[in-house]
């Protein structure tokens, strides 16, 4: 078909955890622009198999953006060249006919390499299950009107949580830090209503199993928010600094023992 | 005692002794260019001198010296730490990097820092430490005719090496003897490579302080619409350009005026 696209891929190929890796280079030939880069891959593996080769290992599930799976650092870019996308929205055209493409994994200390291009991201998982929810027990479902929120609020909240927890941020930040994940699981809870009793304890929490998880330091350089599929803001940190702040400084956080009775 | 020790070895505790030392070195910048504008007074010297026998014999400026030391040395030691956890948080580079949209001096602080801290050990070993506990800097006589207000200049040889400075007035001529730092400058300033060093220091600086001052304020999480715009107009104008500039100027006019002697 005319219009295809040979490529050369460079793909770090590793068989496990432990073992090193290292980089193989694959033809990828007849490729049709209007492929998503996870479906390049697709062909790339059916031909592999044919050969009797190992496929090229690869997280994907949604394959629409919104659930995460796919990661991919794409010739020095998380999620591939292309602004506020994710691998799997990634088309085949923007590269051009004989391009070398570079494949990585997300690289960090806290995201092990599972295999070839796949990381164990359950570190951001256990941040979350340290803080970031709001417990509420079940019950009848009072009147959505009652609890008034600025429309301000609602919307700052609401992109917050359009974060997709994909590591981006982590994969693009200079020092591996995951202050953008975390902060905006902190503002999407910590700026509406049902967050605030828990605002404080769950600022510390993540926080805490963030430093455990063995991620770097920011440094506000703004890499992440430039890299992120979501465009998840820099503010976010921010809110989540002052948040932390403000509960270990200035708050007490225990009750007060003994006396009065 | 042991909460606020666990508050400041956290990542974020971490930073903001970083944003914190950081601001108070800004502040220290801005007295320091406005004193050192009386190098710009063409008195041979007078006003800068008793400046600097002022600084060195103030018991206040004394105190605020040397929380201005341990500043440093804390800004220093917490970068270093800082930056040591953030290699460990990726233990395996990328074999591609793209240019990322972060700012060039947002992702070579440490670089730069080290320029400063290179600068401060060699700026306070010159004029500092010689100045207090050395006995290589001379003394000046400055005779003011208290009637017509004409000062003339003298070298003067203080009888004791325990001598610091006298003021005292004689036939309506007032007679101030004082150490002359201010001939030191001129000597050093009219070296090209002392002069080169001086404006590379001023340049690192520049870029330094264009990211590290609005970097302060979003550590501590003082973001807001309203206000960032100005903290970053100033961060970018006053420390990023005025400061380093006014710095900068005092070598290299020295240095114009040492050739048409």
């Amino acid at each position: 078909m005319s219009g295809n696209m040979n490529l050369t891929l460079k793909v770090w190929r590793q068989k496990d955890a432990q073992a090193a890796g290292k980089f193989v280079t694959y033809k990828a030939d007849s490729i049709s622009p209007d492929m998503s880069f996870l479906e390049m891959l697709d062909v790339v593996n059916e031909s592999l198999t044919k050969k009797n080769e190992e496929p090229i290992y690869f997280d994907h599930d949604c394959r629409e953006g919104i659930c995460g799976s796919c990661s991919l650092y794409i010739n020095g870019h998380p999620h591939g060249p292309k602004q506020a996308i994710t691998t799997c929205q990634l088309h085949m055209r923007t590269f051009h006919n004989g391009q070398t493409i570079t494949i990585e994994p997300w690289r960090s200390a806290a995201f092990p390499v599972i295999k070839d291009l796949g990381t164990d991201r359950s570190a951001f998982d256990r941040i979350q299950q340290a803080g970031g929810f709001i417990s509420v027990n079940t019950g009848g479902a009072q009147d959505a009107n009652a609890t008034l929120i600025p429309k301000v609020v609602a919307d700052e909240a609401f992109n917050s949580a359009t974060c997709i927890g994909c590591g981006a941020c982590v994969a693009a930040c200079k020092n591996a830090s995951a202050m953008l994940f975390v902060s905006a699981k902190i503002t999407q809870l910590g700026l509406l209503p049902q967050g605030q009793p828990e605002r404080y304890s769950r600022v510390q929490a993540m926080v805490a199993q963030m430093d455990e998880e063995g991620f770097g330091n920011c440094t506000n350089t703004g890499a992440c928010e430039a890299e992120c599929p979501k465009e998840i803001k820099l503010t976010n940190i921010a809110r989540m600094n002052n948040d932390y702040f403000s509960a270990k400084l200035f708050r007490e956080n225990h009750v007060h023992d003994g006396g009065g009775e | 005692m042991s909460e606020f020790k666990q508050t400041f070895n956290s990542s974020l505790g971490k930073k903001l002794i970083m944003a914190l030392t950081g601001l108070f070195l800004c502040t220290f910048l801005i007295v320091h260019l406005g004193g050192n504008l009386l190098l710009f007074v063409d008195d041979q010297g007078f006003a800068f001198n008793s400046y600097a026998n002022f600084l060195t014999h103030f018991p206040p400026i004394e105190v605020i010296a040397y929380i201005l030391y341990i500043s440093i040395i804390v800004h220093a030691v917490y970068a270093l730490v800082l930056t040591l956890k953030n290699r460990k948080a990726r233990p395996v580079g990328y074999a591609v990097q793209s240019g990322s949209k972060a700012s060039w001096s947002s992702k070579n602080m440490g670089l730069l820092g080290s320029i400063l801290l290179l600068f401060i050990v060699i700026h306070m070993s010159d004029f500092w430490y010689a100045y207090k506990y050395q006995h290589v800097i001379g003394f000046k006589e400055y005779r003011t005719d208290l009637a017509t207000n004409q000062t003339t200049v003298s070298d003067y040889t203080p009888a004791s090496a325990e001598f610091e400075r006298s003021i005292s007035t004689e036939n309506n001529v007032e007679i101030v003897r004082v150490k002359d730092i201010h001939s030191r400058v001129q000597a050093s300033f009219s070296q090209p490579i002392y002069v080169a060093f001086y404006v590379i220091a001023m340049i690192a600086v520049a870029f330094h302080l264009l990211h590290g001052f609005q970097s302060a304020f979003q550590t501590m999480g003082w973001v807001h619409q309203k206000y960032t715009p100005i903290v970053r107009f100033i961060g970018t104008w006053f420390f990023g350009v005025i400061i380093p500039l006014g710095f900068a100027l005092m070598p290299i006019l020295y240095y114009i005026h040492s050739l048409s002697k």
